[in-house]
């Protein structure tokens, strides 16, 4: 049972208490640049789960037979063979948005979650565990790109996954998509508002002054 | 060489790796607490992307893109490697980074004390390699595209603007969390929350610079 139980704080850990981007401090770039829409944000996180739990498990596999001075070259080539599998497969099934993505599939590889936990966890479990930890994280990290990317959408544009949600009735009214949830900026605020809720519920994660 | 400049100015301003595309976000929160740190983290930033993007442009063109082969032979006209990007851009930014450390290390052992940990860090830096796959990007679209790298001294212009406008930014914040470490932030903002909505609004006020014509 107690093997259960830490397997489970592998997996759900990640999800809030040790979320990779409002605690670890991981993967900012993607979350704050791919949020503009809610389809892509998705396609974005459900791509680095996949990557994070699958790089987990082969780095745990050949956690042992890897000379030290080699370990970050071994760890990114296989990061770099799997994000160009994942990004082969989002440019020949759904090309509209990996073309929205650009360059951002391709900076998965540098995507900091990943290093980090092929690091900090990888290195030093078994497969099973580790692919577990890399789901915790990459849903932790999926879960902060769909919020800020909601509400994004949904004020900055009034539709979610391109269906209109604010009524036509509503824009003749006299109302207005607020163009500032389209720039980069608001990202970062609303991030910042992100962690504030969640630092004002979780009163652990707050820093000391 | 009028379009070398514009890049140029274009890359450290309306282009900002920070402040437009969030490249290098996680070791720019992580370092920016410090000026002294954080202007040798930007002159170590500039520095391997003037090396690594020329190197990559040179492999795009002449290994990776569609029929760039076709220096070798007819019969390599046809072949696109561009599949195999990812994993070379990756490999040229650690083996140069690698090469840096060495020589940072021979030649001034102090800048490599206190830089520690963040030179290797600086491989899988999102901003080294943003630029080169923005590099790859651009390099692909039609000359007559503002945008467009056309020749290695683009390239070089280009290199030099990101890394100087990267090094702009992180020297910034580092100057306004200093300040910043003797005001009175509410215990859930404090630290990450702070910092998030400070560069949130450095990066409304580079807005400015978007309707630049050059």
């Amino acid at each position: 049972m107690k093997i259960n139980e830490e397997l489970k704080n592998t997996l759900l850990g990640p999800l809030s208490k040790n979320n990779p981007i409002a605690v670890q401090v991981l993967g900012i770039c993607s979350a704050l640049a791919v949020t503009v829409e809610l389809k892509p944000a998705l396609v974005m996180g459900i791509s680095v789960t996949i990557i994070v739990a699958l790089a987990n498990v082969v780095i745990s596999l050949i956690r042992n037979t890897i000379p030290n001075s080699v370990r970050i070259i071994v760890q990114l080539v296989v990061v770099a063979a799997l994000v160009t599998i994942v990004s082969e497969f989002l440019k020949a099934f759904a090309f509209d948005v990996s073309v929205q993505l650009s360059v951002y599939i391709g900076l998965i590889i540098t995507n900091c979650i990943l290093m980090g936990r092929l690091e900090a966890f990888a290195m030093s479990n078994k497969p099973g565990p580790a692919f577990l930890d890399g789901l915790g994280n990459g849903l932790g990290y999926a879960i902060i790109l769909v919020a800020v990317a909601f509400v994004r959408e949904l004020f900055g544009s009034g539709t979610l996954f391109g269906f209109q949600i604010v009524p036509h009735s509503w824009y003749e009214a006299g109302y207005l998509n607020n163009g500032l949830m389209m720039m980069p900026s608001m990202a970062l605020i609303l991030l910042a508002c992100f962690i504030w809720i969640h630092r004002s519920v979780d009163k652990d994660l707050q820093e000391k002054g | 060489m009028e379009n070398a400049l514009s890049i140029f100015v274009r890359s450290i301003f309306v282009d900002n790796m920070i402040f437009a595309y969030f490249l290098g976000m996680c070791s720019y929160l992580a370092v920016s607490k410090n000026v002294k740190t954080s202007i040798g983290l930007g002159i170590a930033v500039t520095f391997v992307l003037l090396i690594t993007l020329p190197v990559n442009y040179l492999l795009e063109v002449h290994v990776l893109k569609a029929g760039a082969l076709s220096w070798l032979g007819d019969n390599f006209a046809n072949l696109d490697l561009s599949y195999l990007s990812f994993i070379l851009f990756i490999a040229v930014i650690a083996a140069i980074v690698q090469l840096v450390e060495m020589i940072v290390e021979k030649f001034s052992p102090s800048l490599y004390a206190s830089l520690g940990i963040f030179l290797p860090l600086i491989a899988v830096n999102c901003a080294i390699m943003g630029g080169a796959l923005f590099m790859q990007q651009r390099a692909g679209l039609e000359p007559t595209d503002p945008k467009a790298l056309t020749s290695l001294v683009d390239v070089i212009a280009y290199a030099l603007g990101s890394g100087f406008g990267w090094a702009l930014a992180i020297v910034g914040l580092a100057a306004i969390r200093e300040k910043l470490e003797y005001s009175d932030v509410p215990a859930p903002l404090r630290g990450l929350g702070i910092t998030f909505i400070t560069v949130g609004l450095m990066s409304l006020a580079f807005l400015c610079f978007s309707g630049l014509k050059l």
